[in-house]
């Protein structure tokens, strides 16, 4: 059974708002990053579209493939990004807020960078000796 | 856990899976262990190095709802966690061993990683005649001991194995007793619940599998990041406890509009779980969001601390009063309300009447 609760305001969602804006102010300041994990904290239904609602929609938005779909969405406050991660069956694992210029698993790692790398040198070998490309 | 075996990062690179796709694991895993976003870095050096480690799970005196659990985890799935993440080399409801062949793959993982393995147990152990619960014409005891004596630590999952639960409940018909009255010699963690949340369960496991320890316990034997904080405190509808708003029945308008339950006899206070935060069915909801109040499940002695109903502090004071003082005093009056908490359900587990076995042949 979902929820019986049909929302009232139990006004869970403000203190998440000022850790965000607390979050903001260290980004700016320092560059530091802050992630926050949306399952560590209590939250009703109506907190959690409260929270969402507030944060609004922004101007990007991502859907990595890596073991299953997670979307990454920046909210209408730049540098605040909400990331959902989902497993092939598209159940939800986890959500966090991200406090960044850009979330960390957006950027490409350096050890897939490198494999990546070895794989384009591997396919153009072939092709330096003349013969073309598939 | 053989030393050729591949670490869990390179079973996850050797099935396509990138630097990004591992970090994104870490970071759904650092969420399953109820840790901090800032440990992901820590989970993947230890991931780097971590091997399967090698499970045996055993059922005493249970009713199978923790497994039930376990196999709705989400996260990671239970193919995912048998096939991926632990050797589970006995667990004799989902083996597909049966028999004479099911206890030699316990004996085989026994030998092959002594010392090394982990220890599931669900269910209570029957201290009274041993015919109340064998396995394979073994005792329960005699098969706890015999398995605990070669394992690295012991993992004492739900209620019953954790503080004798249901078979323990007064009279305790069969003298059941939990894993860490007998077990005193390997470290013994208590996941109770009943059943204990699914990912705790693989929250738990993944933490050892991780780290190849036990997460740092409370003075219950339980792991402080599942159940250092009571439910109360973290639940959702706090904000109207404090404010003194309660439901009075479960269809009143304080029901409909999501107020405290305390006054239905919600256990939130005096419960230590993760259910408020974690939350069921891949964090869809919980008993208090769904409009009932919490339990007590995963409390020692729960089916003897009284009417699921009745509130916990209802016969010493009125509910308000003391929420007024809450509101007004801060820390201290909530402190004290805790207190009184405790010592109403010390009193209910005292007045709960006891029930004999005589007293119920007398009935018939
Ligand atoms: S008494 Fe129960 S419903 Fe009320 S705030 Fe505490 S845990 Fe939540």
């Amino acid at each position: 059974m979902p929820s019986t609760d049909t929302g009232a305001e139990h006004g869970n969602a403000l203190p998440i708002l000022n850790e965000i804006r607390h979050a903001l102010a260290r980004l700016i300041e320092s560059g530091e990053t802050t992630v926050i994990d949306l399952g560590a904290l209590p939250l009703g239904p109506q907190d959690e579209a409260e929270l969402f609602a507030a944060l609004g929609e922004g101007e990007v938005e991502a859907t990595i493939h890596a073991g299953g779909p997670s979307s990454v969405r920046e909210t209408a406050f730049h540098g605040v990004w909400l990331l959902t991660h989902r497993n092939e069956a598209g159940e939800t694992l986890a959500r966090f807020i991200e406090v960044a210029f850009v979330p960390e698993l957006l950027m490409s790692q350096a050890e897939d960078v490198a494999d990546s790398a070895a794989a384009l040198a591997k396919k153009l070998k072939p092709a330096q000796n003349g013969r073309t490309l598939k | 856990m053989a030393f050729d075996e591949p670490t869990i990062a390179e079973i996850l690179r050797r099935q396509g899976i990138s630097r990004r796709g591992f970090l994104k694991f870490c970071a759904t895993t650092a969420s399953l262990m109820a840790l901090p976003p800032s440990m992901v870095p820590a989970i993947a050096a230890a991931l780097e190095k971590a091997r399967r480690p090698s499970v045996i799970w055993l059922s005493f005196q249970e009713c199978t709802g923790c497994t039930e659990s376990l196999t709705r985890s989400h996260t990671p799935s239970i193919e995912g966690l048998i096939l991926e993440q632990i050797s589970l080399d006995y667990h004799h409801t989902l083996q597909a061993a049966s028999g004479e062949a099911a206890e030699a793959a316990r004996e085989a993982a026994m030998r092959e990683n002594h010392g090394k393995y982990l220890l599931v147990v669900d269910g209570s152990i029957p201290m009274g005649n041993a015919g109340y619960s064998t396995i394979a014409g073994v005792s329960n005891l005699d098969m706890l001991k015999e398995t605990a004596a070669g394992a690295a630590a012991v993992i004492a999952v739900g209620s019953c194995a954790a503080y004798g639960g249901l078979p323990a409940a007064l009279p305790n018909p069969t003298g059941a007793v939990p894993v860490s009255a007998i077990i005193k010699d390997k470290p013994v963690m208590n996941v109770p619940g009943c059943p204990p949340i699914p990912v705790v369960i693989t929250g738990v496991l993944a933490h050892f599998l991780t780290f190849a320890a036990l997460p740092e316990l409370d003075d219950h034997g339980r792991p402080k990041v599942f159940y250092g904080e009571s439910i109360h405190d973290r639940c959702y509808r706090r904000p109207f406890y404090d404010q003194g708003k309660f439901a009075e029945t479960f269809d009143d308008e304080g029901a409909r509009k999501g107020w405290c339950l305390f006054k239905l006899g919600c256990k939130g206070p005096v419960t230590y779980n993760a259910c408020a935060t974690t939350k069921w069915n891949q964090g869809v909801s919980f008993p208090i969001q769904s409009g009932h109040g919490c339990i007590g499940c995963s409390e020692p002695g729960f089916w003897d601390m009284g009417p699921l109903y009745k509130p916990l502090s209802m016969p010493i004071a009125p509910v308000q009063m003391m929420v007024g003082a809450a509101a007004a005093g801060g820390a201290i009056a909530g402190a004290a309300m805790a207190m009184r908490n405790r010592a109403a359900k010390k009193s209910a587990q005292a007045a709960h009447q006891k029930v004999t076995v005589e007293d119920l042949e007398k009935a018939k």
